[in-house]
C-alpha cells in the first residue's frame, strides 16, 4: 500500500526522529522520538499542505503486560491529530521509559493539551515538561499511585472517608 | 485606573472567592467551580471535574469485549446508543469486518433517536435553569415518547439500552415500528413548535443567552470543541459528513451552523439538529432494505436467543463465546474510530493484544474538551451567566469524568 | 368509643404521633443529590408523565437545611463521598436517606478503585431503590415504602 502524504512528509522532514510508520486498518501512525514531539506537532499543525489543526485526543498506553520491558519503553504517549481542511487523521506515538516518563508539553500549540496532559499525569504518572499546572484532575490529591498503570490493582481503593471495603 | 486601585486599597476591597458546586442545582452535581469575583463579575475561574470518575477505562480492560458494552451505555447516559455503536464500530474495525446493510440502517435510526433525546434533555434542562419549567416539562414529554420507542426495540428505557452486539444489533426492529416512530416524531415536532413559541423570541431567554458565553471559531478549535458547541461558532464540522460511517453518506441532511458561538446559537443549533435527525430517521425508515442484522460469523457474533434455545449448534457457539477464556478475540493492533456523538466527536481508541479482553480502551469524551474551555467562556461575564453557559455546553458527568 | 359515638362525625380522634406521621409523609421535601445516569430517570419521575407530586414529594429543595429526604441519585465516587457526608450532616432532624439506583445500593457494576461500594458505608440509608437505573414505577414504589416507614416510626417532636 502506498504511504500517505502525511507520513511521507514526516519522513522527509524528520528522517532522524521517526522510529517507524505504519497504517493499520487505514489509521496512519508514526512512532517518533520524544525529544522532537513539539517540533513535529508544530510542523503538522502549521505546514499549509497538512494543517492538522485539531488535537483530538491525547492519551497513553502502558505496555507492561504486552512484553515491553521497562527499559525499552514501557509507556507510549498517543496523540490523535485531525485536519479540518484536508479531512485527514494521523496518530503520533512516542515511547517513554519507566525510569524517566517525561515528554514535552503541547500546551503552547493547543489549549486543550492542558487538561489532557493533566489527565495523563493523573492516570499514568507521565510528566509533561513545560506544563503550567500539572496536577491531578479526575482523582483527588490524597490518592497515591496512578490507576491506569497495569501494576495498579483494579480494586485498589483509597477512600477519603468510610471503610476500604 | 491608578486612582481606582488606590481607592480599592483604602477601602480594603478584595476579590471574593466563591465555590460553586459540587452540589449545586445547576452544576448537575458533579462539578466544582472556584470563582474569583469582583462584585458580580467573574475575574477568573477554575473548574474542577472528576467527581464522577468511576474507572471506566480500567474496568473495561478487565472485562471481555462484550462485557464492556454495558459500561459504554453509562458514558453519555443521555444518548447511550451512540456510545454503543461507536464502541462496536471500533471493535469491528479492529476485526476488519463490515456489518450488513440493514444493521447499518437500524444503527442510524437508533443513533438519531438517541441524539434527539439528548438535545431535548439538554435544551429542556438548561431552559429550566433559567426559570422556564414549562419548556422542561414539554420536552420531557417528547422524550418519554421517544424512550418508549427505544424500549420497544432494545428492551431498556432510554438510559441503558445496551442494544448493540459486536457485529450487529440485538434484534430486528419490532413489527409496526415504522408507524409508531412516525407518530412519535409527530409529537416531537409539535413539542418543538411549542418550544419555539416559548423560548426563541422570549425576551428573558434571549437576554440571558444572546452574547453570553461566546467564543470564536479559532479558540474553539484550540480547545478541541466539536459538535454543537463548535458548529455554533460557524465551523461546519460533523463526523457524519466529514467521514461518513454507517449509511450517513446516503442520507440527505444539513449541518446547521451558528455565527456567534454564544449560548443562543448553541440553543438554535441544537433545535435545528433535532429536526435534521428526524429527517434522517424518516429517510432511513423508508429506504431500509430487508436482510440479516448481524454478521454471519460465529466467532464474532452471538447466535440469536431463539436459535440458542432451539438449535444444538447455536447453543455450542453461545457456550463457547461466553465461557471463560473463550469469547471473541480480535487480532493484535490498534484502531481509532470516531462517531458523531450528541456533544461532538466521540472516539474510541482500542488496543488489542490478541486476547479476549481489550488491552487498552480509551474513550475520547467530547465533554472533557468542552469543559476545559468553560473557564474561558465564563471569565469576564457575570456570575449569574455561569448557569446558562454551563447548561448550554451540555456537560455529562459520566462522559467527562468516565 | 363512647365519646366518639356521642360526638358523632363532627370530630375525629387520633394520636399526635399518627397525625405527625401523616403530615410528614405527605410533605416530603427532597434534596436530589444527582450525580449520574440515574438523574435521567429521576427527571422522568419528577416530570409530568410520572408526576412524583402525587405523593407529596414534588418540590425539590436544593438547600440541605430545607430538606427532609436526601435522595442520593447516582454513583458516589470516593472523591464525592466527603461531600455527601457533609450534606447529610447539614440536614435537620427528622431526616431520611433514599439510595436511588444500583450504584448507591452496592456500587453496581463499578467494582473498582474509584467507586464507593454502597453509600450505607457513609450515611445511614432508609430505603433502597434497586435498578440500573430504576424505572420511574420503582421510584414511586420506593417513595411509598418510605411513606409507610415514616408513618409507622416514632415521631420526634
Amino acid at each position: 500500500m502506498e504511504e500517505s502524504l502525511t507520513l511521507k512528509k514526516l519522513r522527509e522532514r524528520f528522517p532522524a526522529s521517526i522510529i517507524d510508520t505504519h497504517s493499520f486498518r487505514g489509521d496512519d501512525t508514526a512512532v517518533i522520538k520524544r525529544v522532537d514531539v513539539v517540533d513535529i506537532c508544530r510542523f503538522l499543525k502549521e505546514s499549509p499542505d497538512l494543517s492538522y489543526n485539531f488535537l483530538m485526543d491525547l492519551t497513553a498506553v502502558d505496555y507492561l503486560q504486552m512484553g515491553n520491558s521497562p527499559k525499552e519503553g514501557r509507556f507510549e504517549v498517543v496523540y490523535h491529530l485531525y485536519s479540518l481542511k484536508y479531512n485527514h487523521r494521523v496518530r503520533i506515538k512516542s515511547p517513554l521509559t519507566e525510569a524517566d516518563p517525561t515528554i514535552d508539553s503541547l500546551t503552547p500549540l493547543w489549549a486543550v493539551a492542558n487538561w489532557l496532559e493533566r489527565e495523563c499525569w493523573d492516570m499514568f504518572g507521565i510528566r509533561f515538561d513545560g506544563h503550567p499546572d500539572l496536577k491531578r484532575i479526575l482523582l483527588y490529591e490524597q490518592f497515591e499511585g496512578h490507576p491506569l498503570r497495569k501494576d495498579y490493582p483494579l480494586t485498589g481503593r483509597q477512600p477519603l472517608i468510610g471503610p476500604k471495603n | 485606573m491608578e486612582k481606582t486601585a488606590t481607592l480599592a486599597r483604602e477601602l480594603n476591597i478584595r476579590e471574593m472567592t466563591l465555590h460553586m458546586g459540587p452540589s449545586h442545582p445547576a452544576m448537575h452535581g458533579t462539578v466544582r467551580m472556584f470563582l474569583e469575583l469582583d462584585g458580580e463579575t467573574v475575574v477568573s475561574s477554575d473548574v474542577e471535574i472528576g467527581y464522577l470518575h468511576r474507572g471506566f477505562e480500567k474496568t473495561c480492560e478487565n472485562r471481555t469485549y462484550h462485557q464492556a458494552i454495558i459500561y459504554t451505555d453509562r458514558l453519555n447516559y443521555v444518548s447511550p446508543l451512540i456510545n454503543n455503536f461507536g464502541y462496536a464500530m471500533a471493535v469491528e474495525k479492529l476485526f476488519g469486518v463490515d456489518v450488513p446493510e440493514r444493521c447499518k440502517y437500524i444503527r442510524v435510526i437508533m443513533s438519531e433517536i438517541s441524539r434527539i433525546t439528548d438535545h431535548l434533555t439538554n435544551v429542556g434542562a438548561s431552559a429550566m435553569e433559567l426559570g422556564a419549567i414549562t419548556a422542561f416539562l414539554y420536552m420531557i414529554k417528547a422524550r418519554e415518547v421517544l424512550w418508549r420507542l427505544i424500549e420497544e426495540v432494545a428492551g431498556g428505557r432510554g438510559v441503558t439500552p445496551s442494544y448493540v452486539r459486536i457485529g450487529g444489533v440485538k434484534d430486528d426492529l419490532p413489527e409496526g415500528f415504522q408507524g409508531r416512530a412516525l407518530e412519535a416524531f409527530k409529537v416531537t415536532r409539535e413539542v418543538l413548535q411549542e418550544i419555539h413559541g416559548l423560548l426563541t423570541k422570549n425576551r428573558i431567554f434571549v437576554d440571558r443567552t444572546k452574547g453570553v458565553g461566546a467564543i470564536t471559531a479559532d479558540e474553539a478549535m484550540s480547545y478541541g470543541f466539536t459538535g454543537p458547541c463548535l458548529r455554533s461558532t460557524g465551523v461546519a464540522y460533523d463526523v457524519r459528513k466529514a467521514q461518513p460511517y454507517m449509511v450517513y453518506d446516503k442520507m440527505n441532511f444539513e449541518v446547521p451552523v451558528g455565527t456567534n458561538g454564544d449560548n443562543y446559537d448553541r440553543y438554535l443549533v441544537r433545535m435545528e439538529e433535532i429536526q435534521q435527525s428526524m429527517r434522517i430517521c424518516e429517510q432511513a425508515l423508508f429506504s431500509m432494505p430487508p436482510g440479516p442484522i448481524k454478521i454471519d460469523d460465529p466467532r464474532i457474533t452471538f447466535p440469536s436467543k431463539e436459535d440458542v434455545y432451539g438449535k444444538m449448534e447455536s447453543l455450542i457457539n453461545h457456550f463457547k463465546l461466553f465461557m471463560n477464556g473463550h469469547g471473541i478475540t480480535p487480532p493484535k493492533g490498534e484502531v481509532y474510530q470516531a462517531v458523531e456523538g450528541a456533544n461532538g466527536e466521540l472516539g474510541f481508541y482500542v488496543v488489542s493484544d490478541g486476547s479476549g479482553r481489550p488491552y487498552r480502551l480509551r474513550c475520547r469524551p467530547p465533554c472533557f474538551m468542552i469543559m476545559s474551555g468553560v473557564s474561558r467562556l465564563v471569565n469576564g461575564g457575570m456570575v449569574a451567566d455561569i448557569v446558562p453557559t454551563f447548561g448550554s455546553v451540555n456537560m455529562i458527568g459520566g462522559e467527562c469524568d468516565r | 368509643m363512647a365519646i366518639e359515638s356521642a360526638l358523632g362525625e363532627s370530630v375525629v380522634l387520633t394520636r399526635t404521633d399518627k397525625v405527625l406521621g401523616w403530615a410528614r409523609k405527605y410533605s416530603l421535601f427532597l434534596y436530589p443529590f444527582v450525580t449520574a445516569c440515574c438523574g435521567m430517570e429521576y427527571m422522568a419521575a419528577a416530570a409530568s408523565h410520572y408526576d412524583i407530586d402525587r405523593f407529596g414529594a414534588g418540590l425539590p429543595r436544593f438547600s440541605p437545611r430545607q430538606a427532609d429526604v436526601l435522595f442520593v441519585v447516582g454513583t458516589i465516587s470516593h472523591k464525592q463521598a466527603p461531600i455527601l457526608k457533609r450534606v447529610w450532616e447539614q440536614m435537620c432532624e427528622p431526616k431520611w436517606v433514599v439510595a436511588f439506583g444500583g450504584c448507591t445500593c452496592s456500587g453496581g457494576p463499578y467494582d473498582n478503585y474509584a467507586t464507593v461500594q454502597g453509600i450505607d458505608t457513609i450515611v445511614p440509608v432508609d430505603v433502597y431503590i434497586p435498578g440500573c437505573p430504576p424505572r420511574p414505577e420503582t421510584v414511586l414504589d420506593g417513595i411509598m415504602k418510605l411513606q409507610e416507614k415514616i408513618q409507622s416510626q416514632k415521631q420526634e417532636l
